[in-house]
């Protein structure tokens, strides 16, 4: 019953038509809050598009092979969350071991990521959708270079917004949201280009 | 701290809401703001999920290992969220199908760990059912209020009934993702600049 998308396809439609911050709200609470410098921006975006690739290739193997064989599709919630929380503890170890200094880019940002509601949201959509295998692999990685760049695009953004005068009433997140909405309106422009659901 | 029922009520619904201070947990709950019967099934999820997580983490606190709580109180927030999924799928089926994988993201809401982390942990277990239910409904009017203008708007209808003239035209850009952002943001500029604004009668 998969629905008969290209990969790639996919893959540029998660990144531009429905980028999964812009057009579908997840991932917000660390969005707003790291992108306040382009440095831990890149961090936070990188390990993201590491995590939503390898927890979504593993929740659809355990929903193919394990949840739905058993008729446990109710436990996906728990099931899934366990799954990145795992993969996220695993990935802190093993960067720890192999590459200090990827750790000092990336070890700050790991745990917050267990809490992005774009992890968890990409796996959910993933089941609701029934990918197929490359088609999730396609997806997540999307899903993840889409968040990467609009995180990017903010954190420089919010850069030059320091200079300006904002109104009192406005500053902090309330000028945030307000980028954050022109922002929308510019990924929706890339709609029509490619369409998925 | 306030630790009056009252006190409490006022605090989570103005004074420091969730939304307004701390932008927490708007993820899951901004996409079905286009709709208002959406949001509001959505947000008593929400406040169903947060009472009643706060009021376990409360009644475990004891029992849980301090360096495993994160854990435990995820796997409590999914063990709501799944019995939300189960009865909204019951008895709502239509409701629970436009609301898709948003339910099961209530889990990620930072706003429930947040309060069962900062209340649940030090308050006993009715207070805190209340923290959470107060919370909830903190969250609830800003999104109902977001979803008012946007359903009004865009589809000229509430809660799916008719109520603007067909002559009004219709804005579809309140109906797609950018409008929320911006009804959010203008939300907190309203509420920001009424604070600052008692904040300076006050000192005066």
């Amino acid at each position: 019953m998969a629905p008969d998308i290209h990969p790639l396809m996919l893959l540029v439609a998660s990144i531009f038509t429905s980028n999964i911050l812009l057009a579908n709200f997840l991932g917000m609470c660390s969005f707003i809050s790291i992108s306040k410098d382009i440095k831990s921006a890149n961090g936070l975006g990188m390990a993201v598009t590491v995590v939503l690739v390898i927890t979504a290739a593993l929740n659809w193997a355990i929903l193919k092979y394990v949840l739905i064989p058993l008729d446990l599709l109710y436990l996906r919630y728990i099931v899934f969350i366990i799954v990145i929380a795992a993969t996220v503890q695993m990935l802190e170890m093993i960067i720890d071991r192999v590459s200090p200094g990827l750790y000092m880019a990336l070890g700050i940002f790991l745990p917050l990521i267990t809490v992005n509601c774009a992890i968890l949201g990409v796996a959910l959509f993933m089941e609701i959708r029934s990918y197929t295998f490359t088609q999730t692999l396609f997806f997540a990685l999307g899903s993840g270079l889409g968040w990467w760049l609009a995180i990017m695009a903010l954190a420089a953004i919010q850069k030059k917004i320091q200079k300006a005068p904002v109104p009192a009433g406005l500053q902090g997140p309330g000028i945030v949201l307000f980028t954050i909405g022109f922002m929308a309106m510019a990924f929706i422009g890339f709609s029509g280009m490619v369409n998925v659901q | 701290m306030a630790d009056r029922p009252a006190d409490i009520l006022k605090d989570n619904l103005w004074f420091n809401n969730p939304v307004f201070i701390q932008i927490l947990g708007i993820c899951s709950t901004l996409a079905v703001t286009n709709n208002l019967t959406n949001t509001f099934i959505m947000s008593m999820g929400v406040m169903f999920v947060t009472g009643f997580s706060s009021f376990t983490v409360s009644v475990m606190k004891t029992l849980i290992p301090r360096k495993v709580r994160m854990i435990v109180q995820t796997l409590i927030i999914a063990f709501y969220v799944i019995i939300l999924d189960i009865l909204l799928r019951a008895y709502l089926p239509d409701i629970s199908k436009a609301l898709g994988p948003y339910v099961g993201l209530i889990i990620t809401n930072c706003i429930i760990m947040g309060r069962a982390e900062a209340f649940g942990q030090s308050n006993g277990p009715l207070l805190s059912f209340w923290d959470g239910i107060t919370s909830g409904l903190g969250y609830a009017w800003v999104l109902m209020a977001i979803a008012f203008v946007r359903e009004l708007l865009g589809f000229g209808t509430l809660f799916g009934i008719p109520v603007l003239p067909t002559f009004i035209p219709r804005w579809t850009i309140m109906v797609m993702a950018p409008s929320a952002f911006f009804l959010m943001g203008g939300l907190l500029w309203i509420i920001k600049t009424i604070m600052l604004k008692k904040e300076a009668n006050s000192g005066a």
